[in-house]
């Protein structure tokens, strides 16, 4: 039973998939094509990811992570946190759980956004790609409006938010 | 590339975590696993939701929408459709350069890129897990209000509008 509650969307994203080879079956086989492909790049991406996660969970301690992320980590902080988004590898979704595993060790709540937003539009081999694909003037125009943008993205949420609901955030990363 | 480094990174770490403290590395794999298994249903949904988009918003569709656009118009369509796909950058960034050679504005791609990269209406229910639905619609909404300020200056400075 609780199988199919945690399978629920899969399920359900399945179920759409079938619909879709029963109305046109061309379309249907070309979702599937694109889900092996991603199928593929996830197994490729996301191993390494959690093994690095692991092992930041074991081996870095918490005070560590308050003194270089915490609340008092300042301007260092908010480096630290778009370097360390910017260096990683992968699709958006991996950098969830890495951002979890965070916040379970203390780190400051607008850092971690501002990591996620590092994570999603600055990665240093995108920018690379990026460049080649369409110019440095571009490329290098989008990265001096993202950094800003991304730090005021983070402290506007973590100011929208309620610090009870930010609390509920940080107990539910504890226990994933 | 990318790929080949992480690997090579998370392979000496592990290496040398192994080497220092047994115990503490098969934990820190446990510990890992356990994440991923986690999260593994929502993966696997988001999957499957990129694939039945992107059969129906395949490049070609995508060139049509954001290629014959122009304008703010233009722009709001290339970022709706950048926020609802997920599609790698290796794929992203051809098309798009595919897309100006064949004569969208760079306004439109940029709105695009961007959107593309920041805004995750596939990845919401794996965003939800970890964040809660407040955190997932503000950080997606403010990130889409934004691709249009990226849009916007995209344009001035590189399409020279």
């Amino acid at each position: 039973m609780n199988l199919i509650k945690r399978y629920r969307f899969f399920i359900i994203t399945i179920g759409i998939t079938a619909l879709l080879m029963i109305i046109n079956r061309e379309l249907g086989i070309k979702a599937l094509q694109v889900t092996g492909y991603s199928f593929k790049e996830m197994l490729l991406v996301i191993p390494p990811i959690f093994v690095l996660l692991g092992l930041l969970d074991v081996w870095v301690p918490r005070e560590t992570m308050v003194k270089y992320l915490g609340e008092n980590s300042g301007l260092k902080g908010i480096l630290l946190s778009i370097l360390l988004g910017s260096a990683a590898a992968g699709p958006l979704y991996g950098a969830f759980p890495v951002a979890a595993v965070f916040m379970k060790k203390g780190a400051k709540f607008s850092n971690i956004l501002i990591f996620l937003g590092a994570w999603s539009t600055t990665k240093i081999p995108m920018f690379l790609f990026e460049m080649s694909a369409l110019g440095v003037k571009f490329a290098l125009t989008r990265l001096f409006v993202n950094i800003p943008g991304i730090i005021i993205i983070a402290y506007a949420i973590s100011k929208l938010l309620k610090p009870q609901e930010i609390e509920a955030i940080y107990e539910n990363a504890s226990n994933l | 590339m990318g790929n080949l480094m992480l690997y090579a990174i998370t392979i000496v770490l592990v290496l040398l975590s192994f080497y220092k403290d047994r115990e503490k590395t098969l934990k820190a794999l446990k510990k890992g696993w356990k994440a991923f298994e986690n999260i593994l249903p929502q993966f696997l949904g988001v999957i499957m939701l990129v694939g039945i988009l992107l059969a129906v918003l395949n490049p070609e569709v995508i060139s049509k929408i954001i290629g014959s656009s122009s304008g703010w118009w233009g722009v709001f369509l290339a970022s709706v459709v950048g926020a609802i796909t997920l599609i790698p950058g290796f794929v992203a960034f051809p098309t798009a350069a595919m897309l100006l050679k064949s004569g969208a504005g760079y306004m439109q791609i940029g709105a695009f890129i961007s959107s593309l990269m920041m805004v995750g209406v596939v990845t919401f229910p794996v965003e939800v897990k970890y964040f809660g639905k407040n955190v997932a619609i503000l950080r997606n909404l403010l990130a889409y209000l934004f691709s249009f300020i990226v849009a916007y200056v995209i344009g001035k400075v590189v399409g020279g509008i």
